[in-house]
């Protein structure tokens, strides 16, 4: 066991793990963070996805020795913001009102590349969604309602933005 | 079957020289791991052999892109991002920067470093062929010093590399000479986005006065290793790209390819569309 330092969403924390547990299971097991979820296991279909000191990764395959002194944020990091504002963040609104979620398991990783996406394009082209969401997989909804949420919460973007 | 996880370790010594020392003691005992976008699906899928890990991930000596004017070299640590985020490479070495923005997802290419898929060594791996086709060097450290080779000697067979278990790769170096070349490359899967290639060539061509002067030629996945196609650009060499000459390269590549049959598609397929990909690249240097 290895103990682990790291802040998640905006908490400092530290956890006693294997070094080589995935941080996908320190999130769900350790800390009771289940909004993200193991789709595949093995990096191909973004339902971990996490932002890991900004940037877009799968906690599928992250050690969770190499989180040690990073910043992450989870699904519930964007939906803490709830709380403080008392609405949903605009892409979680976007989501809800353009029919981008059904079941709902690929919803947490695609607002989080939506997140990331955002953050780079802040209004993102077709294209530009498309590649940023690639390695998000969703069996229910076909993907045109999520990239219509995309681009709602893009447009949102210009006069509210969605930055945390 | 998923592993258990607590049968391995992993350390992250806090400095290069750390890292190498204990590489030094007994190199046996330990694997490096950079962004584990391979030896994690392989822990998921309970495939490890190894034991021990050593993590590299952190180590800022290994990531970095230093561009000179005569050269631009690329710690093994960077990732696909920061070479795909960089501007000197996007302008000077496009292969590389397609290369990268081929890898996987954006979530893989924010952890997939650029060590990883050369030491990794698949046929089938993106960046491969276009470092060939930049004639590439390669950096190796150890606790007893460095030592640099062209990256084409740096494959030996399948999965086999002169890596030795003491050291680490450290860098990549592309000299900045290939103004004025025509590029061209394609990488042919099972869809556009996120798929391990069945086919891909990465291709360099100088031409004067409608004369192939250097050509270089770099290919995944039609052989046990990425290889360049010697055999192709020496028969077009110092000629000019027409139907015949085109018809000897193609002739030439079949010669030297060596393409397998497995889950991703056949030796078949893979020997005809890269004799599809070469006439595609060939025909762009015809006047
Ligand atoms: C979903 C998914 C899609 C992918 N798609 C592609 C794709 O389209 N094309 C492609 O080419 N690859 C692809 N990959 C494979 C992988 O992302 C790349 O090979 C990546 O470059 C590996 O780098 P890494 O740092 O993550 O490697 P790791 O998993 O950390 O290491 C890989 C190997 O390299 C060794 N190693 C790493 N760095 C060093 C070093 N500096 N010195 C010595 N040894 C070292 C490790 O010991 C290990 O054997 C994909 C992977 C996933 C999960
Ligand atoms: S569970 Fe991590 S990418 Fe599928
Ligand atoms: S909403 Fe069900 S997988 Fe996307």
């Amino acid at each position: 066991m290895t103990t682990v330092h790291f802040k998640i969403n905006g908490e400092e924390k530290s956890v006693a793990a294997p070094p080589m547990k995935r941080l996908l299971d320190v999130l769900r097991e350790d800390l009771h963070l289940t909004g993200a979820k193991e789709g595949c296991g093995e990096g191909e279909c973004g339902s971990c996805s996490i932002l890991m000191n900004g940037e877009l990764v799968n906690s599928c395959l992250v050690p969770i020795l190499q989180a040690e002194g990073t910043h992450i944020m989870t699904i519930e990091g964007v939906a803490h913001l709830v709380e403080k504002n008392e609405k949903l963040h605009p892409i979680q609104q976007s989501f809800l009102e353009k029919g981008g979620a059904q079941c709902g398991i690929c919803t947490p990783g695609m607002i989080l590349a939506t997140h990331y996406l955002l953050d780079k394009y802040p209004q993102p082209t077709l294209l530009q969604i498309q590649e940023g969401l690639a390695g998000n997989l969703c069996r229910c909804t076909g993907y045109m309602r999520i990239f219509d949420a995309v681009q709602q919460a893009g447009r949102q973007n210009l006069t509210t933005g969605v930055a945390e | 079957m998923r592993s258990n996880v607590a049968d391995f370790t992993l350390i992250a010594p806090p400095t290069l020289n750390a890292t190498l020392e204990i590489l030094a003691c007994d190199s046996s005992l330990y694997t490096p791991i950079a962004g584990g976008t391979e030896l994690m699906v392989a822990l998921s899928a309970n495939r490890l052999a190894q034991k021990n890990f050593l993590s590299i991930k952190h180590l800022t000596e290994l990531r970095f892109i230093d561009a000179t004017p005569d050269a631009i070299t690329i710690g093994s640590g960077t990732t696909f991002t920061d070479i795909r985020r960089h501007a000197v490479i996007a302008t000077d070495l496009p292969l590389l920067n397609q290369a990268a923005s081929w890898t996987g997802s954006i979530a893989n290419q924010n952890r997939g470093t650029l060590g990883g898929n050369i030491v990794n060594a698949s046929p089938a791996a993106d960046s491969p062929p276009a470092l060939l086709a930049y004639d590439a060097t390669v950096t190796l450290v150890s606790a007893t010093g460095t030592r640099t080779i062209p990256y084409r000697d740096f494959h030996l067979g399948y999965k086999k590399t002169v890596l030795r278990p003491d050291e680490l790769l450290y860098s990549i170096k592309i000299k900045r000479n290939f103004g004025g070349y025509i590029t061209y490359t394609r990488k042919v899967g099972t869809r556009n986005a996120q798929a391990i290639s069945k086919v891909a060539l990465a291709c360099l061509a100088l031409l004067d006065n409608g004369v192939v002067r250097d050509i270089r030629i770099g290919a995944a996945s039609l052989h046990e290793t990425p290889i360049r196609c010697t055999a192709t650009e020496q028969s077009i060499l110092n000629q000019p790209s027409t139907p015949s000459t085109i018809a000897a390269a193609r002739a030439a590549l079949a010669t030297e390819v060596r393409p397998i049959d497995d889950i991703r598609s056949t030796a078949k397929y893979r020997a005809a569309v890269a004799a599809s990909l070469l006439e595609e690249f060939l025909r762009t240097l015809s006047g």
